[in-house]
């Protein structure tokens, strides 16, 4: 199964060494410019500045690749679709900035660890306390988030293999019932471990 | 060591005609430095261990760590006493290995310089250095089991209960966590039902049907526990 979320790789170029907030705040300007300027040749600027930003970053190519062709699912039907009942011009737009966000994205993941991230967003999130918000909760949410999608990609492995073990054929239920159980579960087990290591104090 | 001290503690599980008990009555002084735990399925051992830091609250009784009222001084208890737990997945909060040892120093008043010199101790001393930067969901079972392990003891606790910390683990990683747990200075209380671990222990419980039935050195405790099982 592909990995929808890309994990810090250490690193020490220049990317690596901006700031999360920098870096954060470079991908919703893009967001938000891309949203208002997503013409075919503006949208290639900006997907040719993403992967300028993987070179000087000094990523493997591999994991370039490996992002994108998980994002060709996606990106290739939508494409055609668009092209079809649109135009190029508009399918190339929308499709081009949605994978040149992604990407970024992904730039922006594999070269800041979650902690500076989460430090970040906890020093945002700072006005929340006036509404009786713990910022760090905030920044804790993000983190148990990113942690499990790889607790629920983990189990949905268990549980298909426990499934081929049995010979049972792939029916979604037969998948979603103890997928659901085994992680209701694992969400009971760990707001126990967090109450033990003094979240809740 | 610490001394905690559980004091004619009742506890139930269920309401109306559901309710069960699950501890009846127990009275039990412990200051020893290694401190075992055994007993049936269902016998108690869990829901015992619970009470050292206040994830479970006693119907009735109380519970103390020196002196440290497991209820009413909850947040205090927890921050001596370190909790681990069988399924090592639920316990790691962190995507990466440094960072989730890190985690628990955040809310120490500790500089940024302190928190991570603590950190790198930590991975040293477990055999995590070569996974600072690992994404924890790539780690073998024992390897994620030292990673919580070593999470809990990057903030010191003087006393630290670990429930069936090996269960899920093969020979090999078991023997790794039974290693970093022989060298630990701190006081320990270990539910385990791999007896092998209780060699060198100085006191062990035998529970059945939420009760301590034997109280004794390991060998004899572990025999009384097999003459039990057997029936
Ligand atoms: N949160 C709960 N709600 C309801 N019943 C519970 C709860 N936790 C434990 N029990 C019940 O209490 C009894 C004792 O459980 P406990 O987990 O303390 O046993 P244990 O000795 O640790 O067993 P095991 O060796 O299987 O871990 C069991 O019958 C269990 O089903
Ligand atoms: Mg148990």
């Amino acid at each position: 199964m592909p990995n929808p979320v890309p994990l810090y790789l250490p690193g020490d170029s220049v990317v690596h060494r901006l700031g999360a907030g920098t870096k954060l705040l470079v991908l919703l300007t893009a967001g938000v410019a891309l949203a208002l300027w997503r013409s075919p040749w503006q949208v290639g600027v900006a997907l040719a500045l993403v992967l300028f930003g993987y070179a000087v970053a000094r990523l493997p190519l591999r994991t370039l690749l490996r992002q994108v062709v998980s994002l060709a699912w996606i990106a290739v039907p939508l494409l055609v679709i668009q092209w079809i009942f649109a135009s190029w011009e508009i399918g190339v737009g929308v499709v081009g900035s949605f994978v040149t966000l992604v990407l970024l994205a992904g730039l922006v993941t594999l070269t800041t660890r979650t902690t500076a991230m989460i430090d970040v967003v906890v020093r945002a999130a700072g006005w929340l306390r006036r509404l009786g918000v713990d910022p760090e909760r905030v920044g804790l949410m993000l983190a148990l988030g990113i942690r499990s999608v790889h607790v629920v990609l983990g189990l949905a492995e268990e549980v298909r293999e426990a499934q081929y073990a049995r010979g049972l054929r792939a029916s979604p239920r037969a998948f979603a019932v103890p997928l659901i159980v085994r992680s209701l579960r694992h969400a009971d087990r760990l707001g126990e471990a967090l109450t033990a290591r003094g979240v809740d104090d | 060591m610490p001394e905690i001290r559980v004091a004619s503690v009742s506890h139930s599980f269920g309401d109306g005609a559901a309710r069960r008990p699950v501890l009846r009555d127990v009275d039990v002084v412990l200051t020893e430095h290694r401190i075992g735990i055994v007993g049936a399925n269902g016998s108690g051992k869990s829901t015992f261990v619970r009470l050292l830091n206040g994830l479970i609250r006693p119907d009735a009784g109380t519970v103390t760590v020196d002196g440290r009222d497991t209820v009413k001084d909850g947040r205090e208890v927890r921050r001596r006493v370190g909790f681990c737990f069988t399924d090592p997945d639920a316990q790691i909060v962190m995507p990466t290995v440094a960072e989730d040892i890190a985690f628990g120093l955040r809310r120490r008043d500790l500089s940024r310089a302190e928190r991570e010199e603590r950190t790198r101790a930590a991975l040293t001393a477990y055999g995590l250095d070569g996974h600072a930067d690992h994404p924890a969901h790539l780690l073998s079972g024992g390897q994620k089991q030292l990673l919580a392990l070593a999470s809990v003891l990057v903030t010191e606790p003087d006393l630290l209960v670990l429930d069936e910390p090996t269960t899920l683990l093969d020979l090999r990683n078991a023997a790794m966590v039974r290693r970093v747990v022989d060298g630990l200075p701190q006081q320990v209380v270990l539910v385990t039902h791999h007896l092998d671990l209780l060699d060198g222990f100085d006191r062990v419980l035998v529970f059945d049907d939420g009760r301590i039935v034997h109280d004794a050195g390991p060998a004899e405790a572990v025999s009384a526990y097999r003459a039990l099982a057997a029936g």
